[in-house]
Order: C-alpha cells, then structure tokens, then sequence
C-alpha cells in the first residue's frame, strides 16, 4: 500500500467517526432514530473502492474496539462490538468492501442506477443479511423475525442510499480515486 | 485529543494483561452461548455484575453500561415469552447482559494505548501475509488527528452552505467536505513520503 492510500483509508475512517457526531434524527410516525454514520461504510466503499474502503472501516471499528467513543452518541468499547448489534458492526466493513467491488466493476460507466443499485445491495442487502443473522443467534429468535424487527430502520438507510450515490457520483467527477475497472 | 472510555483505578482487573482480559472476554463470550441452562447463565452474570464494584465501579457506572441495551433485552424477553417460555427469556437476556457488561469492563479497565500495544503486538506474526504494524500504528495515529480537522472543516462549510441557504442540503454538506479532505489527504501523503517514511 502507498502511503496515499494509507492516508485515504484514515481520512475515511475519521471521517466515518465524524458522520457519528451529528445528532441523530427522528422518523416521524415510526420514531425510529437515524444516525448519519451508517453513510460511513457507503461512502468508503464507493469512493475509495473495495479493498481501501473495506479497510478504513476496518481500522474505525479497531478504534472503537480499543475504547474511543467514536460510535453514534458516543458509544465504544467491546461491549457494543460483541453486543446485540455486533453484526451490523462487522457487517458494515464487508458493506464497505461489496459496494466498492460493485462500483470498481461498474466505474468507466458509472450512472446513476447501477451506482444506486450497487450501494443499496452492499449497503442494505449485504448488511441486513449479516447484521440480522447475528441478531437472530443472540436472541434466539428465527431469522424472518430479525428481519422483521429491523425493517423500520430501512427507510433512514434509503435516504442515505440515495445521499451516498449523489456523493459518489460528484466525486468521481470531481476527484477520482477509483482508476480502472477490476 | 479524544479520550478513551478508560476509567482509572487500582483493582486486579485494571493491573491484569490487556490481552488476558481479551481471551477471558471470548471465552466468556463462547462460554454462555454454549450454557443452555439459564441458572448456570445466570451465575455467570451474577458474577460479572460483582466484578463492577469490586474494580471500584459505582452502580451509576454500571448503569451506563447496561442502559444502551436495555430496551433491546426487554424486547427480545417479550419475544422469547411470546415464542417460547420465561426461562427461555431470561436465558437470552442474562446472556446478553453478561457479555455487554463483561466487555464494558474489559473497556472500562484497560487502556486504550494498552489495547493499542498489545494489538500491534499481536500483528507481528502478520508480516509474511502483508499487514505492516508501522503503517497500521501511522493509520490509527492519522485517524485521530483527522477527526478534530474533519470536524471543523464540516463546521466551516455548514456555515458557507447556510449563507447559501443550501444547509438543508447534505449532499450539499458532503460533497465539499470529501473533496476538501481527499486534497489534504494528498498533501499529508506528500509530507509523509518527503520525510521518506517507509
């Protein structure tokens, strides 16, 4: 790794626990909270690309592992890693590196929809799937009812889908980091 | 500077080894999900919860550990009653309480720089497969420095996009804010390879 990558997976990571520093925000209706963190993982992947951005949010969570508080309402340490929610933990570093594979592949025709597409799977698909297994084991609960007690936050991770892909596809214009499709 | 969420005293468990707290935190971790008596769990818990003022950790303290978690055991209590019986739920709660608060207690007790030492340490054997520890240790440093200064700059074009009236907007927010970063990314970079790090 060059030391500009090394500077990219960092700044991402920081920037991931900075998104955790926004007060989260409150569906109407179904008062589910909705941090902008989770956008972290999203935007790591699809602009640093798979394997710096799977990594940036692998070095976030070591951070928060070792006792900073850098999670949404300043959270860390072990007991939120290993805890209820610890697959969407792990999950987000695969989601980050899925979505950076999906736009790698997709990158010299890179639109509106296959970029969409590509962080809602990775984003939504791929982190679901491991962040509700993990749920289903720790609470002894089937896996279509983890899914069911997780589907209100889909709607907070939508909004951020589409915020992500706005992102990603700005600053490919403006500032590519992704060179050649892999 | 950040602080950890290391709480300072002199107890057993905040002189033991970072990495020994780490190994009896999966074990622990393993331990009750492989129990399937909800006394034994319960035990375990007990024991866990007498670990908190024994390390000179306050019910306040203890509290804030187990608050954050606290409406999900009542819900996956409810489930397991509806689903199965009360000692199917307090099986799953007490499992869930031991691990969250023993891990809590391994944070609470241990050093973030120690955590970061022994994580450093246990990276050596790594080398041949590629991971460099000086260059994790260079990220992680780089990592906290970068947060106070991403922070202002979001402040900086918050105030920049309101005077637009664009401080709706987060995409507005987060673009600028990526590329204003990625540019001093590129700088840093050139400053650590002008000191020939590597």
């Amino acid at each position: 790794m060059k030391t500009k990558d090394i500077v990219y997976v960092a700044l991402f990571a920081a920037l991931t626990a900075v998104l955790g520093l926004f007060p989260p925000i409150t569906l109407p209706v179904t008062g589910v909270p909705v941090t902008a963190q989770s956008l972290g993982p999203m935007l790591a992947g699809a602009i640093l690309g798979a394997r710096r951005g799977g990594l940036s949010i692998v070095l976030f969570l070591v951070l928060v592992a070792v006792g900073l508080p850098l999670l949404s309402g300043g959270r860390g340490g072990f007991g939120v890693m290993i805890g209820v929610t610890g697959g969407f933990m792990f999950g987000w570093a695969i989601s980050a590196f899925v979505i950076g594979l999906l736009i790698e592949k997709f990158w010299n025709r890179l639109n509106v929809l296959n970029a969409g597409l590509s962080i809602a799977f990775g984003g939504i698909v791929v982190l679901y799937a491991i962040g509700n297994a993990w749920v289903a084991v720790v609470a002894e609960i089937s896996y279509w009812q983890a899914t069911v007690g997780a589907a209100p936050f889909l709607i907070g991770d939508a909004i951020k889908v589409v915020i992500a892909t706005a992102a990603c596809l700005a600053v490919r214009r403006a500032y590519p980091l992704i060179s050649k499709a892999g | 500077m950040i602080a950890g969420l290391y709480i300072d005293g002199n107890s057993a468990l905040h002189r033991a080894a970072a990495g020994a707290k780490i190994l009896a935190m999966i074990a622990l971790g393993t331990g009750v999900f492989l129990i399937p008596d909800w006394p034994v769990v319960a035990v375990v818990l007990a024991t866990v919860l007498l670990l908190y003022p024994v390390s000179g950790f306050g019910p306040r303290i203890l509290w804030a550990q187990i608050k954050p978690v606290l409406w999900l055991l009542l819900i996956f209590f409810a489930a397991q009653l509806w689903l199965a019986d009360w000692q199917a739920g307090l099986l799953v709660v007490s499992r869930i309480a031991a691990i969250v608060l023993f891990a809590s207690l391994v944070t609470l007790t241990t050093k973030t720089s120690d955590l970061l030492a022994s994580l450093e340490r246990a990276m050596q054997p790594l080398r041949p497969i590629g991971v460099n520890p000086e260059k994790v240790s260079l990220a992680i440093s780089m990592v906290l420095r970068f947060i106070p200064v991403i922070a202002q700059v979001a402040g900086e074009i918050r105030d920049a996009q309101r005077a637009r009236g664009l401080d709706r907007s987060i995409v507005a927010m987060v673009v600028p804010l990526i590329i204003r970063t990625l540019k001093m990314a590129d700088d840093v970079a050139d400053a650590i390879d002008a000191r020939s790090f590597d």
